[in-house]
């Protein structure tokens, strides 16, 4: 009798109730995601703001006696390439170029796009029908063709490459936003916000954008990693940097022809570089979606 | 809720005169609030009752200027009179937000909706304090701490950092209460703000709303579809049905000598400590709003309609009997009412 309790359905319920308690408890281990994230993109920044420090040599310095040398040679950790430019050097060079158009890009497609949508969502009719329809005439063109268009017209530089996603990504944000704002506007917070004399302005940023904002920001994330390959197809094509600048897409496609004859690193290691700062990036939009919305678990 | 109410119309607050809301559908056009008048005095509380889809809530949001533009059209007046003799009505939308919160507010059904769910309670207080004062954060935080102290929070400056997820219902609705009561309003309009909560609680929020209204001296509208709420909290009652109002007067008056044979029926729709058996209710269902029939709008669901009632050119008339001051009824055979008996209703269901 005296285990009777031990054995009740009740004491088993009680046992996964506490458990799950102190899995909810350490919010912190959801909130541990986001800092992963941030401690490798902060990793990534430190190590290419200063890579003058790190780099032993420039990026575009040729090493006419060792040409393809492999990783860990002396005087060069991650290798050369073809002219016998340090691989290293030139990863963490060519970083600037990669992290200024995932976060230049993507912020302004990002903030341009958000206002957008809310604008539309928020006062509808014919403001919205105008801003929608002008949305539906970039979907309507291949994504890439459009961007290979402007470059091809402002002339290919990174600069113009900026230009043509500043003009060309801010489509999908608009388009999830206004989604969210439609919704949003119809809660009953909103009507309350309005009872209370708040202005339109105030209802629209600080009541609807805050609950609808987590969509647009972790979607962000997503377009930065897009963004920076997409610079990387465009650096093959032709279209971004220009040699001799380095720049990871660059470095990809120049060390593709070599994979095969065993100098696999001319490729691969500016690709890990690629596969760091994205999975930072997508840590850091998974940590967001957790600490944008409480309560929603 | 006193013994000697003041004249209602003495020192009037809000006077709304021949409301008309119309709202635009699919199907037509919806007569939503059809004539409805109405006075609320200086610090009276104004009880307006009826079943769902009577015009209660569309004539709380007409008055705050809440309707949708596109298809909701009002006609007649609000005129709520520490602005001068102007109509709401009238008013631009930057005029109205000017009045809202800082002379009217309003609280809603459902607190679980009502608060901006990704922003904390603090947060959402302080934005309210500061929206028609100039003060500064410190003096903001206090005055929020101070509000929640004042509608019964235990350990405000804790829970001035949750989340409305975090709080439970009846505790939204007294954080809502100190939200609209921020600015101090003269007038605050509550839509059914207790028919989402437990008894218990419900009679905690009323309690609430009537401790505030007479420290603060503010009106209130109290709209319910419970009776017993009303009669618990108001001086005086509009009984509404299909966009217009049926009867109006003192609650004691209404609720001891009903004029009207809709309010008669609600009334013995309240259960009885002692009832047994089943549950009264009114037999049949209002009126579309869309194609109203011309005449009395209760007469197809009322036990004492005669053929006369579906002609007759409705009006409110002056109700008899004690205490009939201001008690008017839109019952042609009222005198007639107080004399039948409880009359089961034919329910057969």
């Amino acid at each position: 009798m005296s285990e009777a309790w031990a054995t009740s359905p009740s004491h088993g319920l009680l046992r996964v109730a506490e458990r799950a308690a102190k899995r909810s408890r350490s919010t912190g281990r959801r909130r541990m995601v986001l800092i992963c994230g941030l401690a490798m993109l902060g990793i990534a920044i430190v190590v290419i703001l200063f890579a003058p420090l790190l780099a032993s040599r420039s990026p575009t310095a040729i090493d006419v006696l060792h040409p393809l040398a492999p990783p860990l040679t002396p005087g060069h950790l991650l290798g050369t390439d073809q002219y016998g430019r340090d691989t290293l050097a030139r990863i963490l060079y060519g970083g600037r170029i990669d992290l200024a158009i995932a976060f230049g890009a993507t912020s302004v497609t990002l903030v341009f796009g958000t206002l957008v949508g809310l604008i539309a969502g928020f006062f509808g009719g014919w403001l919205d029908s105008l801003l929608m329809r002008i949305v539906d005439l970039f979907f309507a063109f291949p994504f890439l063709v459009l961007i290979i268009a402007i470059i091809a017209m402002l002339g290919p530089s990174i600069f113009n490459m900026f230009v043509a996603i500043w003009i060309t990504s801010w489509v999908s944000y608009a388009r999830i936003m206004r989604a969210q704002t439609v919704v949003a506007k119809k809660q009953q917070y909103v009507l309350a916000a309005r009872t209370l004399g708040y202005s339109r302005t105030r209802v629209m940023l600080r009541h609807i954008l805050p609950n609808t904002a987590s969509a647009v920001i972790i979607f962000s994330m997503v377009d930065a990693v897009g963004n920076i390959i997409l610079a990387a197809s465009l650096g093959f094509l032709g279209l971004g940097a220009q040699p001799p600048t380095p720049e990871w897409g660059t470095m990809i496609s120049d060390g593709q022809a070599y994979i095969l004859s065993s100098s696999w690193w001319l490729a691969t290691m500016p690709g890990l570089a690629i596969v760091f700062v994205g999975v930072a990036f997508s840590l850091i939009g998974d940590g967001l979606a957790d600490v944008l919305r409480p309560g929603e678990r | 809720m006193a013994e000697s109410l003041a004249e209602p119309a003495a020192e009037p607050l809000l006077t709304v005169e021949d409301l008309h809301t119309y709202l635009a559908t699919g199907q037509g056009v919806v007569r939503a609030v059809d004539g409805v008048s109405f006075t609320v005095g200086q610090a009276e509380v104004l009880g307006i009752v009826g079943e769902s889809g009577c015009g209660k809530t569309v004539t709380c949001r007409t008055i705050m200027g809440l309707m949708p533009r596109r298809t909701a059209f009002s006609g007649g007046q609000v005129i709520y009179h520490p602005n001068g003799g102007g109509s709401l009505l009238d008013l631009p939308q930057s005029e109205l937000q000017k009045l809202r919160g800082a002379h009217l507010a309003m609280i809603f059904q459902d607190p679980m909706t009502a608060l901006n769910p990704v922003r904390s309670i603090g947060d959402q207080l302080i934005e309210a304090v500061t929206a028609h004062a100039s003060l500064s954060r410190a003096e903001a935080h206090d005055r929020a701490i101070g509000l929640l102290i004042r509608v019964g929070i235990p350990a405000p400056e804790r829970r001035m950092r949750d989340y409305p997820f975090q709080f439970s219902g009846g505790m939204l609705q007294r954080a809502l209460i100190a939200i609209a009561l921020a600015s101090s309003p003269r007038l605050l309009l509550a839509d059914e703000p207790t028919t989402s909560l437990d008894v218990i609680i419900q009679d905690q929020i009323l309690s609430l709303l009537l401790e505030l209204q007479l420290d603060t001296g503010m009106s209130m509208i109290l709209v319910s579809h419970d009776l017993a709420v009303i009669t618990e909290v108001c001086d005086r009652v509009i009984v509404m049905y299909a966009g217009q109002v049926v009867e109006e007067g003192e609650v004691a008056t209404i609720i001891t000598a009903p004029s009207h044979p809709y309010t008669k029926a609600l009334l013995e729709a309240l259960p009885q400590a002692d009832q047994r058996g089943p549950l009264r209710s009114i037999p049949g269902a209002p009126p579309s709003l869309i194609d109203t029939p011309a005449g009395c709008r209760f007469a197809p669901r009322c036990p004492l309609a005669l053929p006369e009632c579906a002609s007759w050119v409705t009006e409110l008339v002056q109700a008899e009997g004690a205490g009939s001051r201001g008690h008017r009824t839109r019952c042609w055979r009222h005198r007639e009412v107080g004399k039948v008996g409880a009359w089961q209703a034919s329910d057969s269901a």
